[in-house]
């Protein structure tokens, strides 16, 4: 509502502006650069307008990542969200238990990425891992490192350990906000634990939830270290995600103007994704409003 | 230190929430802004406060233009509806805080701290933290901290609001004492007309962004411009009814009431005439009183009296009647009216006469 | 609809209580009877939304027993106790329509289709909002809101009392006579028993037939709208219920008089001076600024006054007296002719009460 009276408030926003010119603005006018030219050595260029960007997109390797990405995600949201929302719904909401249960949730996620493929990297392997061990021992032939669906079933499994405790640390603040009220009310209008879960709690979590599937979403869909250190891409290109893909390209490879291009086109899709996720929020804010 | 609008506006989305206000508060004076919620109060005193720059308009401090200068620069305290302390201070540090900020001497502050808090009544209190007050400790200490600086512009929105009727019904009757003998020009925001009244002053009446009237406060009570000041300005509302002037008042289609001296110079024709609720009564209290038979829609027992909703040939009527008088709903009752309190309106709801002020030596 | 019946009912938050100001709620026996209009008055922390608490079920109470029609309802959950509930601010489903949020409870209930329909209907007409009937509960106001609250405990033929929880906190002041009124007329027309918590004299006052006035926990007086403003039966009920409140002083007997600050001598009714001459406890005298008289010439049961303040409140005029050390408040009819300084009270002894201990002295009877 307050309009800006004082002029001088800009000079504090140039550090900002500044910072994030050249750590954003800048490297991302180099790459678009670089998807538009051919190059051989600092000296030796050529223009070559968008046929990266054709290459990239008939790609056999990329198109096959983009699939197993969107799939990866899409089976990430589908478990990782009923989860976070059953296990939100099933903490106290008050009492000395509240604190243990979210320092528990909360351990996964102050896990360095990396770390948490090596501890699963060592947890599931069939020889010396705990996991692996133990499911072996249960007579089934376990070995993620052979195994593509092995693999996937790890890499998932993995990424769900992970990730659901922020689902569920998101909704059980949107269930702390519900007033008492509500439930008396519903208990005294002989409401089913669905009916008040469906009439109550759900309308009420929309907004949280739409944030948490938008998080999970762009996380999910930039997924590198934890596969990388856990199997490496493989057991052939099984678990290869698109950001792997990008990074072998790019460094691996070297091939500068393909992988620039790719990454525009991957930046380029989260962007869709982030928008339509946020038109919708926007929407259903002004529907509730 | 006077303060001057001229011609201020504001429009907000494209709705308009103040609508080309002019308007001179003089120094050490008070004022009430009167109006239903939404009538632009609130934006009105953030205007002043210079919080909002005007969309069109000049404000002025002293007869300088102090339109662009922000609210930092221009000593106005204010006080809102919400009980705004610093948690973690003491009621003393509470009220002290903005002395200190003005980097006053220690014995200069202790002396203007237990001054206010002794006006408001705080002074026991002082050591403790907001969170150990009552809502209405809460709201004395915020306004003891307002008051303190000395401000030259002291804005309260709806101070009382969101106290429980008894806390405010004692702060209200203490208010006109607090803002006594000060220097600044106070402006009191409210939709209670009951506290128009007991602080005194100046009223100005809003309606949807529009100053409507402003005077001396019992002037505008008695003197209301249009139908929608006797609105507000009276609670239970003035009822309102169309009629005829013709040799006699008509109200409605039914009721004929013989004319009252002071809407005699008055032409024939259509008007709309209000009576206040406190003028209507369901025993009779002088001959010069009509009786009018209706039903009862619910009387509304405040304690002290009853506010006695009826209807007659489909009009809506609200008696104020002194006493506890539970009558059943549905019931029949005969209203007392004296032609000589009615107030007219033009049909436009322009008053064109109103009735004196009662008579005194009526004991 | 039922008979609410509360024994030896008490209630303390957390622990064990051991003395009186660990109660929240004061031991208490109450009778509410059936298809009556019930409110619980009194300021905030009196203990009113914990008795309310205890009736509907949300709360067990540390003693005592609940009785709906004389069956022990104390260890039984809301939803068993046939109850409805409106609350402070308005509780609705926001993503159904007003329909399904008053087919709700029946829906729960498994009620045939079409029984769900003829009584949203009727319910829907009763409280005017069959227009509205298919919009969606979010885009009414608050008042709206809180009919559909009301609403949903109405369309339940079974239920044993609707209770109501401050429902007018957040109605738009112009509004709130209308649902006051819509309250009072669906009572009349339904007769169920209802039971209304609020802190607004007025509205309890408007509301109830019977009103209990609670204070630190205990019921100071239960009564009709007149007996609380004429015969309050307690200091505080005197002091909360009236604006402004009673007057009241610390007086002692002499003869038959009660006689403030040593000095000024009130005549009062003897057989009541007789009485409060007896008790060894505080006594406070009390009478209502509307009650209390002021005159310009001396007379033999006038006491000297001097006139503070007059303010104009337009329908009346408030004046602040002093007498001797004390300050009292007379309420004036609008255009009242006052001395101009020195004047004369008169306490009209069929006004005038006497309290000890904070009680009412009642003549011949003890104490209130």
């Amino acid at each position: 509502m307050d309009k800006p009276v004082n002029q001088k408030a800009w000079l504090l926003v140039l550090p900002v502006v500044a910072t994030v010119a050249f750590s954003a603005v800048i490297p991302l006018m180099t790459v678009v650069n670089y998807s538009l030219q051919d190059i051989f050595d600092p000296q030796t260029r050529y223009f070559v307008g968008t046929e990266w960007f054709r290459e990239v997109l008939n790609n056999p390797s990329i198109r096959a990542a983009l699939g197993r990405q969107l799939l990866f995600s899409l089976i990430v949201l589908l478990i990782e969200i009923p989860l976070g929302i059953g296990i939100a719904l099933t903490m106290p909401r008050r009492g000395p238990w509240v604190p243990v249960c979210l320092i528990l949730l909360a351990l996964p996620l102050l896990v360095p990425w990396n770390v948490v493929g090596t501890i699963w990297q060592i947890f599931a392997r069939p020889d010396i891992g705990l996991l692996g061990r133990l499911v072996n021992g249960l007579g089934i032939p376990y070995n993620y490192t052979g195994n593509p669906l092995h693999a996937w079933l790890t890499v998932l499994v993995m990424d769900v350990w992970h990730w659901t405790s922020l689902v569920v640390l998101l909704c059980y603040a949107g269930l702390q906000a519900i007033p008492d009220a509500y439930y008396q009310a519903a208990r005294i209008d002989g409401a089913s634990r669905f009916a008040v879960f469906r009439h109550i709690e759900l309308p009420r979590l929309k907004g949280v939830l739409l944030i948490a599937v938008l998080l999970r979403f762009m996380d999910s869909f930039m997924i590198y270290a934890e596969p990388f250190v856990l199997t490496g891409g493989g057991p052939g290109s099984s678990t290869t995600f698109l950001s792997q893909l990008l990074t072998t390209m790019a460094v691996g490879q070297f091939d500068l103007g393909p992988a620039a291009a790719f990454s525009l086109i991957y930046f380029l899709i989260i962007l869709l994704f982030s928008y339509v996720f946020y038109t919708a929020m926007v929407r259903l804010g002004r529907a509730e409003g | 230190m006077s303060l001057q609008l001229k011609g201020i506006s504001k429009t907000v989305g494209g709705e308009t929430w103040i609508d080309d206000v002019s308007l001179t508060l003089e120094p050490g004076s008070f004022n009430v802004l009167l109006g239903l919620t939404l009538a632009g109060k609130t934006t009105l005193m953030r205007l002043i406060a210079g919080l909002e720059r005007p969309d069109r308009g000049r404000v002025f401090m002293h007869g300088r233009d102090v339109t662009e200068v922000p609210v930092r620069k221009r000593n106005v305290a204010m006080v809102y509806q919400q009980f705004i302390n610093y948690p973690s201070m003491t009621v003393y540090d509470n009220i002290a805080s903005p002395l200190r900020i003005a980097g006053l001497p220690r014995r200069e502050i202790d002396r203007r701290v237990r001054e206010e808090a002794e006006r408001l009544h705080i002074d026991h209190l002082l050591d403790r933290l907001p969170s150990e007050l009552s809502g209405g400790q809460q709201q004395r200490t915020a306004m003891a901290r307002a008051l303190v600086r000395d401000a030259d512009l002291l804005l309260l929105d709806e101070p009382l609001v969101n106290l429980d009727y008894k806390l405010r019904e004692e702060l209200r009757a203490e208010m006109r004492e607090i803002f006594a003998r000060r220097r600044s020009i106070v402006v009191y925001a409210t939709t209670d007309p009951l506290e128009a009244l007991a602080l005194g002053g100046n009223t100005a009446v809003l309606q949807a962004g529009r100053l409507i009237q402003y005077g001396p406060t019992l002037q505008v009570y008695h003197h209301p411009a249009t139908e929608h000041v006797a609105y507000v300005f009276s609670d239970p509302p003035m009822n309102v009814v169309p009629g005829r002037l013709d040799g006699e008042v008509r109200l409605g289609d039914s009721t004929r009431l013989p004319l009252p001296p002071h809407l005699r110079q008055l032409p024939s024709g259509a008007y709309r005439f209000g009576i206040r609720p406190s003028h209507l009564s369901i025993v009779r209290r002088s001959e010069a009183e009509v009786a009018v038979p209706a039903r009862v829609v619910v009387p509304e027992v405040t304690g002290s009296e009853t506010f006695i909703h009826v209807r007659h040939h489909d009009v809506d009527w609200v008696i104020q009647q002194p006493g506890v008088h539970l009558l059943p709903i549905g019931s029949g009752v005969t209203m007392h009216l004296d032609p000589a309190r009615l107030f007219a309106f033009d049909p436009a709801g322009r008053l064109v006469a109103a009735p004196e002020p009662w008579a005194a030596g009526r004991v | 609809m039922a008979r609410i019946q509360l024994q030896q009912l008490a209630h303390a938050y957390g622990g064990r209580p051991t003395r009186p100001e660990d109660y929240a709620l004061r031991r208490l026996d109450h009778v509410w009877e059936d298809g009556g209009a019930y409110a619980l008055l009194g300021p905030s922390g009196c203990g009113k939304t914990t008795l309310l608490n205890i009736v509907s079920g949300l709360l067990q109470p540390t003693e005592g027993r609940v009785l709906f029609d004389g069956r022990d309802v104390t260890a039984l959950p809301p939803q068993q106790r046939n109850i409805a509930q409106v609350f402070q601010f308005p509780v609705i489903y926001d993503a159904m329509t007003v329909y399904d949020n008053l087919a709700f409870p029946l829906r729960n209930r498994k009620l045939p289709k079409a029984e769900i329909h003829r009584r949203v209907l009727e319910v829907a007409e009763m409280l005017e909002l069959t227009a509205a009937l298919q919009r969606p509960g979010r885009s009414l106001g608050a008042d709206g809101k809180q009919l559909i609250s009301m609403g949903r405990g109405l369309v339940r033929e079974d239920v044993a009392a609707i209770l109501f929880d401050e429902p007018l906190t957040v109605i738009d002041p112009h509004l709130k006579w209308r649902l006051r009124g819509k309250l009072k007329e669906i009572h009349q027309r339904l007769r169920p028993t209802m039971v209304y918590v609020t802190h607004d004299q007025t509205e309890a006052l408007t509301f109830a037939e019977k009103v209990v006035v609670m204070y630190e926990g205990q019921v100071v007086q239960v009564g009709t709208p007149q007996e609380l403003f004429e015969r309050p039966e307690h200091t505080f009920v005197g002091y909360f219920i009236g604006s402004p409140g009673m007057n009241l002083l610390p007086v002692t007997i002499a003869g038959n008089s009660a006689v403030v600050d040593g000095e000024h001598r009130i005549p009062l009714a003897p057989q009541l001076a007789a009485q409060a001459a007896r008790s060894a406890r505080t006594l406070e005298l009390g009478i209502r600024p509307e009650f209390l008289q002021l005159q310009r010439q001396v007379t033999a049961d006038g006491v000297p006054a001097r006139i503070a303040a007059v303010e104009d409140l337009g329908g009346h005029v408030l004046v602040t007296v002093v007498l001797g050390r004390r300050t009292l408040k007379l309420r004036l009819p609008e255009g009242s002719e006052l001395p101009s300084e020195q004047a004369w009270l008169r306490f009209p002894p069929e006004r005038t009460l006497l309290y000890a201990d904070g009680r009412l002295i009642i003549p011949g009877g003890g104490h209130g």
